[in-house]
């Protein structure tokens, strides 16, 4: 499992390929990978957005990115997970968030990757402040449900 | 020993600072400890707590030498 937080830009296809180089001890084991990338828009709520600056609880957020995991490892047959998230100020067009999931198997990589990032996105501590192109700053008040 | 609270996002904007530190006081709940910090900001109804960085009820006790934290919901992904 591999849990990073990046206060500052990151190339999710690096982040991957980088990773991917301590699974070795799976080789021949990996029958799927499914990998999920968030990426900042530049709307929302009907509003152009210019930028976003997210902001994190250091520790907790990674005890709980750690505790999801930890939940879909104990419901799948999965080799190894990771999850990256970005903090700080954001521009749009920028990954978010990557998360990954190896399995032998499709069905356990597919449906695990889509709990880690629902689970995330309803209890992980992060939150996203927008600035409008008009220079307006809000905070984003929740995040839609993401089975609705 | 004290209690250290702390504030996030719309939450630290609205109370003006993000940590407070309280000196212990047996007997309080999460939602009364926010009462005796904020005594003039009505808790939002949504908000979320943490004790030592674990989701917890606004009714659980907060003992000596806790860490709270008080936060809106979480917006991340």
């Amino acid at each position: 499992m591999g849990i990073k937080i990046c206060n500052g830009a990151f190339d999710p296809w690096a982040e991957l390929r980088l990773h991917e180089q301590e699974l070795q001890e799976y080789a021949g084991k990996v029958g799927a990978t499914n990998i999920f990338i968030g990426t900042m828009r530049d709307f929302n709520a009907g509003d152009d957005v210019q930028g976003m600056t997210l902001e994190y609880y250091p520790g907790m957020t990674e005890k709980h990115l750690g505790l999801i995991m930890q939940g879909a490892h104990a419901q799948w047959q999965l080799l190894d997970t990771l999850i990256v998230h970005r903090v700080g100020d954001i521009l749009p067009k920028d990954p978010i968030v990557l998360v990954a999931v190896w399995s032998s198997h499709r069905g356990d990589a597919f449906d695990a990757c889509r709990y880690i990032m629902e689970n995330l996105k309803a209890k992980a501590p992060f939150w996203k402040k927008e600035l409008l192109r008009n220079q307006q700053t809000r905070w984003v008040s929740s995040n839609s449900n993401g089975y609705a | 020993m004290s209690i250290k609270i702390r504030y996030f996002a719309s939450l630290k904007d609205a109370v003006g600072r993000s940590e407070d530190i309280l000196e212990y006081s047996p007997g309080l709940n999460a939602q009364q400890l926010w009462q005796v910090s904020n005594p003039n900001t009505q808790l939002p109804d949504n908000i979320l707590v943490a004790i030592n960085m674990d989701y917890v009820p606004l009714s659980t006790l907060v003992e000596d030498g806790d860490e709270v934290a008080f936060f809106p919901p979480v917006t991340g992904g």
